[in-house]
């Protein structure tokens, strides 16, 4: 109830000063909703998105991958975090944008290089949480596996992971909402299609109501993974949690 | 008895540690265990005390495998299918109280049917609830499940009964000694209660201070856990006497 409030509320504003403004540069919400609505139908909105999210996906779950392993690994053995630790925080300082640059500079003007410059921009995010879960895993845990001699499979899908899947999910929710502004990015610079691709010609032409209706829609796109995906994920980790009244 | 005598060394425990040593948080080197020997025979159950830090819990890992750093020799007995029930329970908080028990079991074994064991634990009606959810006596019986599950061949407790209730303490040591003797598992036990040692012991080992060694050793008389109240006091006065001498004499 105080969610939908609180977004009728944001709405509500941006009427009132769309109305007061009166200009081609602060669209309505509701001229945002009938182009939103005309993209749909022509199928341009869900094609520039599908290309978008594509890439996002792909580029975060190589981030993901990579980065849970390099994590887990510098979180449990110190020689290896003290030798990796300055490449991470040179890559955890390297703008975004250089990144993008010397992917298409290097690899060339493709998809191969859209996914990795992404990805490599994500990837010392999700070592760091990793790391600190790493971290954290009990080491009295780890004795019993040892002492009871559980396979590496068993001791990785019931006591690793289980203490892992916090770290994975907050890694997740923050990854993956700056995942995709970086994807606009890349795709602004050296894609012809996707999100970032129309932004950018919008910008060009100073389309306000297309710039707003495409942003509109990824955010309520990126709020449904949250709610439908993320959530539920979390939730299921965490159902041996006894429950607070 | 007679049968564990005739199963000879093969099955029995023996642990020789000649030294061990770990590395303080301040870099120096502190001596825990020195000269320390000691043996059981199969299916016998041996009892480590002696004063609080002194070492016993590194005992326990050195013969459990789970510190290959220290200089000496540790033979597990039988096929070292080893049971241990730690300090705390350490269960998965993430897994049924039946799914933490079943997790340890060798996969040929996964299915078997445990249901007498948790019966004789009073486990049976919680076999679905988290850890989370269980009184600290309960979480203890459900590691102490999971350790007779993989029927071991050896067992090793550390302080098992320490901040539980007498009752619920008793009990619980009257099922150990049901389950230890059905099995003829051997067994190496730490405490710090006296009494609790010699009530359930056949063996009694006493350690002495940093650098802990064995200053006293002692056989009991069988059957354990059979020993009236007066016998254990006399056993008890009897050994006071024996500590005495042995620390006056080195």
């Amino acid at each position: 109830m105080a969610r939908a409030l609180s977004v009728a509320a944001l709405i509500a504003i941006w009427a009132v000063a769309a109305v007061l403004a009166h200009s081609r540069l602060l669209p309505s919400p509701l001229g945002v909703a009938e182009t939103i609505v005309a993209d749909l139908k022509s199928g341009e909105l869900p094609l520039e998105i599908g290309y978008t999210l594509a890439r996002v996906v792909a580029s975060f779950t190589i981030a993901l991958v990579l980065g849970s392993v390099a994590g887990y690994a510098m979180g449990q053995f110190r020689t290896i975090d003290r030798y990796a630790d300055p490449w991470l925080v040179a890559l955890i300082n390297l703008p975004a944008l250089v990144t993008i640059i010397f992917a298409y500079v290097w690899i060339g003007l493709n998809e191969t290089a859209a996914i990795l410059a992404v990805a490599l921009n994500k990837l010392p995010n999700v070592i760091v949480v990793m790391r600190e879960g790493a971290r954290a895993l009990d080491p009295g845990l780890d004795e019993m596996a040892r002492a009871y001699r559980l396979a590496p499979l068993t001791r990785l899908r019931h006591i690793v992971a289980p203490q892992l899947a916090p770290y994975l999910a907050a890694g997740s929710r923050s990854g993956l909402a700056t995942a995709w502004k970086i994807v606009l990015v890349v795709e602004l610079i050296g894609r012809p299609n996707g999100v970032g691709f129309v932004l950018g010609s919008a910008f060009s032409l100073f389309d306000m109501t297309k710039i707003l209706s495409y942003a509109v829609t990824f955010i309520v796109l990126m709020l449904a993974i949250e709610n439908f995906l993320v959530q539920p994920f979390e939730r299921r980790a965490q159902r041996w949690r006894p429950r607070r009244p | 008895m007679n049968d564990a005598r005739n199963a000879g060394d093969r099955d029995a425990l023996e642990l020789r540690i000649s030294s061990k040593v770990y590395c303080a948080a301040d870099g120096t080197a502190v001596e825990v265990l020195r000269g320390l020997e000691l043996g059981l025979q199969a299916g016998q159950l041996g009892v480590l005390l002696g004063p609080s830090g002194c070492g016993k819990t590194t005992t326990l890992r050195i013969a459990a495998g789970l510190d290959p750093d220290f200089s000496g020799h540790c033979r597990p007995p039988g096929s070292g299918r080893l049971g241990i029930v730690f300090q705390e329970p350490r269960l998965l908080p993430w897994r049924t109280v039946e799914q933490n028990i079943r997790l340890v079991l060798p996969p040929e074994q996964a299915d078997v049917d445990l249901s007498d064991l948790l019966d004789t634990l009073g486990l049976s009606s919680h076999l679905a609830r988290y850890p989370g959810e269980l009184s600290l006596g309960l979480a203890r019986r459900v590691a102490i499940a999971r350790a007779f599950a993989v029927r071991p061949d050896f067992l090793l407790l550390d302080e098992p009964f320490v901040s539980l209730d007498e009752a619920t303490a008793a009990r619980l040591r009257e099922e150990l000694l049901a389950l230890t003797g059905r099995g003829h598992v051997t067994t190496l036990l730490v405490t710090h209660d006296v009494e609790e040692a010699i009530r359930l012991a056949d063996r009694l080992f006493f350690l002495s201070d940093r650098p802990a060694r064995i200053v006293l050793e002692r056989c009991l008389p069988p059957p354990r856990g059979a020993r009236s109240p007066a016998t254990i006091a006399a056993i008890r006065d009897e050994l006071r006497e024996q500590l005495a001498d042995a620390k006056a004499s080195g």
